[in-house]
């Protein structure tokens, strides 16, 4: 078991004929069952046409009701992203993955209001993606740090999550499934989404939440925690050395008037019983305190 | 990205929100021929600069004479005016904003910003107008006022004209209040901002509404489709550093410490930053090299950290995913030879390619302290830099 994707996804690849989403695709479908879980690319001006064997639909419809995928993941441009999350919405998918980076944050506001009431889930944008360990890998996370195992990670950052499974994976601790949630203002998935899911999830024990400084999700996350998560959390936030106002890469990360802070967020994290580090390099070992040798 | 508030005023303007009239100047003379053109017997000479808390160091000052004008220009333009936002060395002020003087009888706070938590943009308003906004919060929030606003609909004119009589706004007024809120949200959407205030917001003695200030930051993901707002951008109030690095697509935050950080991702940028700081060091930047560093970009990086004349190390934390170790080995030696690197050099390598990596780093005979993992890496370049 594992969250949101196992070896029988099946993923249509919205940008899959461009430079970025033609590399994409070929380290996903060389991960695990990767060559059976990308079945389909959209491009209206190439449909007919194939990558690597894996035919090109006119919309994500069309390749919904020929290939019966259920998850798609977005490399498209800036520019044009937020529309094909809403194509992937309105064609009623479970689940949409947007990895591109700089996508207006009015668009998003735009996108996220004609998702209300709609089925369809969405991890992003500006994330790398998601990953159930030796099943699929759907993103842009290298896929031979992970190793397949019982701990969960949700994180907001990307190379910083790969950190944190390097660390695990190097003490023996494989993961169950490691979600990338993104560092845009405006997204998808929240922690407290993923946390949920890594609750109900039989196969999950532990979690380590990685988060940045700006917002407040990681604190309703850390409140949600403190009522009714059943397994341990360990916890990590980025940037307690970085100064107010500053912009740290993620139009996110930016902290305003003391609110968002990184020493606040780990003060309610600890309050909520998470197993907080202040060392980026402890995250692993914090979870290994808490669970004992490695296995 | 800011723009000084004289443009902020102007892009109001647009929308239908009333300003006081105005000129912008970039010298005591052209202070004075504006003064003489707007005409009055009083005027507001105003600082423009990006950071806030303008007046409380000094640089806005009310001139009731074209004399006291004329000396009050002389004192503003080219002071380094120091503000809580400015941090200690200021901003030396170019331009200065020339205003006919406003008849005040109170004073009101609105702002919008993206509103993380709701997902939309939300209204903020106040009666306590030319108050930070984040010190109303921390000490009387009660009095904030807001409306999260629906992208479809946008602000109605129930809902502006309530939040018009919550912050105290007369009835004679709150038509134009209206108006001004309205205006003020369809220059935020159409112009992609994040971050918009007036501040103050003020009823005048003959019951008009008239923005007294304007601060706007825009989407720099959305400059694409606004050539008009890249115009004005002023390099003279951004950091050197970090225009330079922009140029390479670098994304570059000028800190205060000695340890230059080269690193993959933002995340793992600010970890970094983190875990020095944790065994006793200071960062001196912040240096996100992005996904697909090349050997072009990471000598770009080396040359940028080594303009600072307080750097006395570096470390490169690189977690290779689809970025690969060796790539990034070639390009530290490349740039290290290249700016002849006057420092101690640590770096730590992961993930795709490692062992190749470590190895061009170890056969190029130059002295790079290699760490293992983060801790050890932070931990060497900390000692390093104590020298």
């Amino acid at each position: 078991m594992s969250i949101l994707i196992n070896k029988d996804t099946r993923v249509i690849t919205q940008g899959m004929t461009g430079k970025v989403g033609q590399f994409h695709t070929l380290q996903c479908t060389a991960y695990a069952n990767g060559a059976n879980c990308f079945v389909a690319g959209v491009n209206p001006k190439k449909a007919g046409e194939e990558f690597e064997g894996i035919p090109v639909y006119a919309s994500v419809r069309d390749a919904k009701a020929a290939t019966g995928a259920t998850v798609s993941v977005i490399y498209v441009p800036p520019s044009g992203a937020a529309a094909a999350i809403d194509e992937a919405v309105e064609a009623e998918l479970d689940l949409v993955i947007c990895i591109t980076e700089g996508i207006p944050v009015h668009d998003m506001i735009r996108t996220r209001y004609k998702m209300q009431g709609k089925k369809t889930l969405l991890i992003g944008p500006n994330c790398p993606g998601l990953i159930t360990p030796d099943e699929i890998k759907i993103g842009i996370m290298p896929g031979h740090i992970h190793k397949k195992g019982r701990i969960g990670v949700v994180s907001r950052s990307g190379t910083l999550t790969y950190e944190a499974v390097g660390q695990l994976t190097a003490l023996g601790y494989g993961q169950s499934s490691c979600v990338g949630i993104g560092g845009d203002p405006i997204n998808g998935l929240k922690h407290i989404d993923v946390m949920r899911m890594f609750n109900d999830d039989p196969d999950t024990d532990a979690v380590i939440m990685v988060g940045e400084i700006g917002g407040s999700d990681e604190e309703e996350c850390a409140r949600w925690i403190k009522a009714n998560m059943q397994k341990p959390v360990v916890g990590f936030i980025a940037g307690i050395t970085a100064p107010e106002g500053k912009r740290m890469g993620h139009a996110g990360a930016i902290i305003s008037g003391g609110q968002g802070g990184a020493e606040d967020k780990l003060a309610v994290m600890e309050e909520c019983g998470i197993h907080i580090t202040r060392n980026p390099a402890e995250m692993g070992r914090t979870m290994q305190k808490i669970l004992g040798s490695g296995k | 990205m800011k723009i000084h508030e004289y443009q902020g005023k102007e892009i109001l303007r647009q929308f239908d929100v009333p300003t006081p009239r105005g000129i912008a100047c970039f010298s005591v003379e052209e202070a004075v021929a504006a003064a003489q053109q707007l005409g009055g017997a009083v005027w507001v000479v105003k600082a423009q600069i990006h950071a806030g808390g303008r007046g409380k160091g000094g640089g806005v000052k009310v001139a009731k004479s074209l004399d006291e004008l004329r000396s009050f220009a002389q004192q503003i333009l080219g002071m380094q005016l120091v503000t809580h936002q400015t941090g200690p060395e200021g901003q030396k002020v170019r331009r200065l904003l020339i205003e006919q003087g406003a008849a005040i009888a109170k004073e009101f706070y609105v702002g919008m910003v993206v509103d993380r938590a709701a997902q939309c943009v939300t209204l903020l308003a106040s009666s306590e107008g030319g108050m930070e906004i984040e010190e109303v919060a921390k000490h009387s929030p009660e009095k904030i006022h807001t409306v999260r606003i629906d992208p479809v609909a946008g602000l109605g004119d129930a809902d502006a004209a309530r939040v018009a009589r919550d912050i105290g706004i007369p009835d004679v007024a709150s038509a134009e209040a209206v108006k001004v809120l309205q205006g003020l949200y369809r220059s935020f959407v159409e112009k992609d901002a994040m971050l918009a205030e007036i501040n103050p917001l003020v009823l005048t003695a003959d019951d008009r509404i008239i923005a007294l200030d304007a601060k706007f930051n825009f989407d720099s993901n959305a400059l694409y489709r606004h050539p008009e707002l890249v115009d004005l951008r002023d390099l003279d109030e951004e950091d050197p550093a970090e225009i330079e690095a922009s140029k390479f697509d670098l994304s570059y935050i000028s800190l205060d410490g000695d340890i230059g950080c080269l690193v993959n991702g933002a995340g793992l940028a600010m970890a970094t930053m983190d875990i020095i700081k944790l065994y006793g060091g200071s960062p001196a930047n912040f240096l996100d090299v992005g996904g697909g560093a090349t050997t072009e970009k990471v000598t770009e990086a080396f040359k940028l950290m080594l303009k600072n004349p307080h750097l006395k190390a570096i470390l490169v934390n690189i977690f290779g995913g689809i970025m690969k170790c060796d790539v990034i080995a070639e390009g530290v030696v490349a740039a290290a030879r290249e700016v002849q690197l006057n420092v101690p050099l640590v770096v730590r390598l992961e993930g795709t390619n490692v062992e190749l990596g470590k190895k061009i780093l170890a056969e190029s005979g130059l002295p790079i302290i290699s760490g293992n993992d983060m801790a050890d890496a932070a931990q060497k370049v900390v000692a390093a830099a104590k020298g």
